[in-house]
């Protein structure tokens, strides 16, 4: 088990793995995304109570989910990173990123279109969009660290021990939020999500969760493998794959 | 067994290797000097001998264990003398020395000896943001001599010295080393402090 | 010498450096009245708004203040050389930063404390909320100064951090924000807000057990 961690930790033997990988994710994730998005957008019935709006909770939901899956993720190669000093792992951190900040906005974005027919306004202070964008601002607060170093081991040791700072925190900002909002003396707010889904609009849904985390992993080796020969420039392992191809050296 | 192992040190700065499976070891009683040209890793060297900088590979041991792992121990054995003063501006020279002496669980009642030694008695009063260049040298020098540290680790420890001032730091490195003490110098300058010359490693391309 | 002893010496010595230096004591309290004096300025001194307004206001001034301070925190130590000699001493770094960091709170957060009642009656806070301001302050300040060093450590080396520094550690202080400022809103018609002490006194706990380990181990990083 040990040594199966340790072969997958060595960024060659990954480059080569994550490149076998990546393209059947990707083009698993598209055709699931694609069905999953007939099922939402055509199949479904519309909501008696929303009508065809609802349908934003096809892209919004997988977003949601993702935003905090993905700093979850974040959190944990991170610690793995820091705790065993593989810098694989922080290279997947640093990767996701700014996928995990992408989502993160399209969750907020399509929470506020959403939130244009139902509330009567783009932007309400509703608990759950309140958390995703104070998520938004620790996903800035990353990057932005990681960006202020030039030396790339201080960067994946300073942005990493923030990663897991905040992972400890985000649980503690979301039941703060939630708290707040109770309090809040406001018109009663409907919540973006959907408690009692019937059948057919339930499966495009969870569907095009689990295509959209296939389609993130895709994307996510895709950069890591970027990332790794950026950071190995100088071995001789990446000499070698340059040599090898055509028109290079 | 006071010993000070380098093992397998590897350190890039940016496109520079610095030192590459760099390996030696000193004992107890014994001076070694770092040696090589500006921007060749002297002080890096140090750094990673201290613990302060983590190598990329290989690892430092004291006693036969690595640093990182024994923290205190190996700071309670440590006196450091880095590139930067580590004085505060605000204090009195004897201010600054007195903290130190805390941190070494002394007295400090050897600290006006130690100023007269290094020609500092008349700014012992004198916040230390008035000093000179070298009068910081000496008093950051004090602190190390006031240890009573097995390993002594010095960054350019004559520099800035005049002839007696460094007459003075060679007496005590050598009384240092002759008790059965370690110093690692960084430096520049010819150290003697035997008739013999103290075993050598050259960094970069100076030799 | 023991730990309490080390732990009081690093303390002192901050305290012996802070008192050379009036100035930078003061311009982060200053910069506290003169945000908490700008929103009557700049919207209208009515009695009414400012007293709905008041917590809301004095504990972002607070918030910004500390902030405005911690920017500091390890800077000079780092660029002096004292830190490596602290990161070397045979004492656990985190206590040392620990110290710091008590006694950036007894420089800066105590004195807004202390400062916040008086501000408090310009925005005609009742009794309840004046009292609730003072004791939200008093449990939330030192958690805001233990997250700051956290974001100070990190952001040591790097130039130009002060934004850097804002955009780490303010969505971390956001929780004390909110509890403080709706709890003195809250106590200030009327209302019990034990609920709010209780969680404001959770973080600070939380806080204290786990944050000095993080900024040493953040130290470690720019020292590297």
């Amino acid at each position: 088990m040990w040594n199966w961690f340790h072969k997958l930790a060595s960024p060659p033997h990954f480059y080569r793995l994550a490149g076998i990988f990546s393209p059947w994710m990707l083009w698993s994730s598209l055709i699931l995304i694609a069905i999953g998005t007939y099922g939402g957008l055509v199949l479904a019935p519309a909501d008696y109570q929303q009508g065809e709006g609802f349908r934003i909770i096809y892209v919004h939901v997988p977003s949601s989910y993702l935003s905090t899956m993905i700093y979850a993720l974040m959190a944990v190669t991170s610690g793995i990173g820091l705790i065993w000093r593989i810098k694989l792992a922080h290279a997947v951190a640093a990767s996701a990123a700014p996928i995990g900040a992408s989502f993160t906005a399209v969750s907020l974005l399509t929470g506020m279109l959403w939130g244009k027919p139902m509330w009567g306004t783009y932007w309400e202070w509703d608990p759950r969009l309140t958390s995703e964008l104070i998520l938004l601002f620790i996903y800035f607060g990353y990057m932005s660290l990681r960006a202020s170093f030039e030396d790339i081991s201080k960067a994946d040791r300073a942005g990493g021990l923030l990663a897991v700072v905040g992972v400890v925190n985000l649980p503690i900002i979301h039941y703060s939020v939630i708290w707040w909002s109770s309090l809040h003396q406001g018109p009663s707010i409907k919540k973006l999500d959907a408690p009692s889904i019937s059948g057919d609009m339930l499966w495009p849904l969870l569907l095009l969760i689990a295509a959209s985390t296939l389609f993130f992993g895709a994307l996510l080796l895709y950069r890591v493998r970027a990332e790794v020969l950026d950071r190995e420039h100088n071995s001789r392992w990446v000499q070698d794959l340059l040599g090898e191809m055509p028109g290079a050296g | 067994m006071t010993r000070l192992s380098a093992i397998n040190l590897t350190l890039w700065r940016g496109p520079n290797c610095l030192f590459e499976e760099l390996s030696f070891q000193v004992d107890a009683g014994s001076l070694l000097l770092v040696r090589g040209s500006n921007g060749s890793g002297k002080t890096t060297l140090l750094r990673v001998l201290s613990g302060l900088t983590r190598p990329e590979t290989g690892h430092v041991e004291w006693c036969g264990e690595s640093i990182e792992k024994t923290r205190q121990t190996f700071g309670a054995a440590l006196a450091y003398f880095g590139h930067a003063d580590g004085l505060k501006a605000d204090l009195t020279v004897t201010h600054n020395l007195e903290f130190s002496a805390q941190l070494f669980g002394q007295s400090g009642e050897q600290i006006p000896g130690l100023l007269n030694a290094l020609n500092l008695s008349q700014c012992a009063q004198l916040e230390t943001r008035y000093l000179s260049a070298g009068q910081k040298r000496r008093t950051a020098l004090a602190r190390v001599l006031m240890s009573d540290a097995a390993l002594w680790l010095l960054d350019e420890p004559v520099t800035n010295l005049d002839a007696a001032g460094r007459e003075y730091v060679e007496d005590r490195l050598h009384a240092h080393v002759a008790g059965g003490g370690l110093a690692i110098a960084a430096t520049h300058e010819d150290i003697r402090i035997t008739s013999e010359s103290p075993d050598e490693i050259f960094l970069g391309d100076g030799a | 010498m023991n730990l309490s002893r080390f732990f009081a010496a690093i303390v002192r010595r901050e305290l012996q450096i802070a008192f050379k230096r009036w100035g930078d004591l003061a311009s982060p309290l200053m910069f506290f009245v003169m945000v908490a004096s700008l929103f009557p300025l700049a919207l209208s001194p009515q009695h009414e708004m400012l007293r709905n307004l008041g917590p809301a206001v004095l504990w972002i001034a607070a918030l910004l203040a500390t902030l405005l301070s911690l920017n500091a925190l390890f800077r000079g130590d780092i660029e002096d050389g004292s830190m490596e000699q602290l990161v070397l001493s045979p004492y656990p770094l985190a206590l040392a930063i620990f110290g710091k960091t008590v006694a950036h709170w007894l420089l800066n957060g105590l004195p807004l404390v202390m400062l916040a009642p008086a501000l408090a009656v310009t925005y005609y806070l009742p009794v309840e909320g004046v009292r609730a301001l003072s004791l939200t302050l008093l449990i939330g300040t030192p958690t805001l100064s233990l997250l700051g060093a956290v974001g100070a450590a990190l952001t040591a080396g790097v130039r130009q951090s002060g934004g850097l520094l804002a955009l780490l550690v303010l969505p971390l202080m956001l929780p004390v924000l909110m509890f403080g400022a709706r709890a003195t809103d809250l106590a200030g018609s009327g209302e019990q807000i034990t609920g709010p002490l209780y969680l404001l006194s959770a973080l600070l706990l939380l806080a204290l057990s786990l944050l000095p380990l993080a900024s040493a181990a953040a130290i470690r990083i720019s020292l590297d």
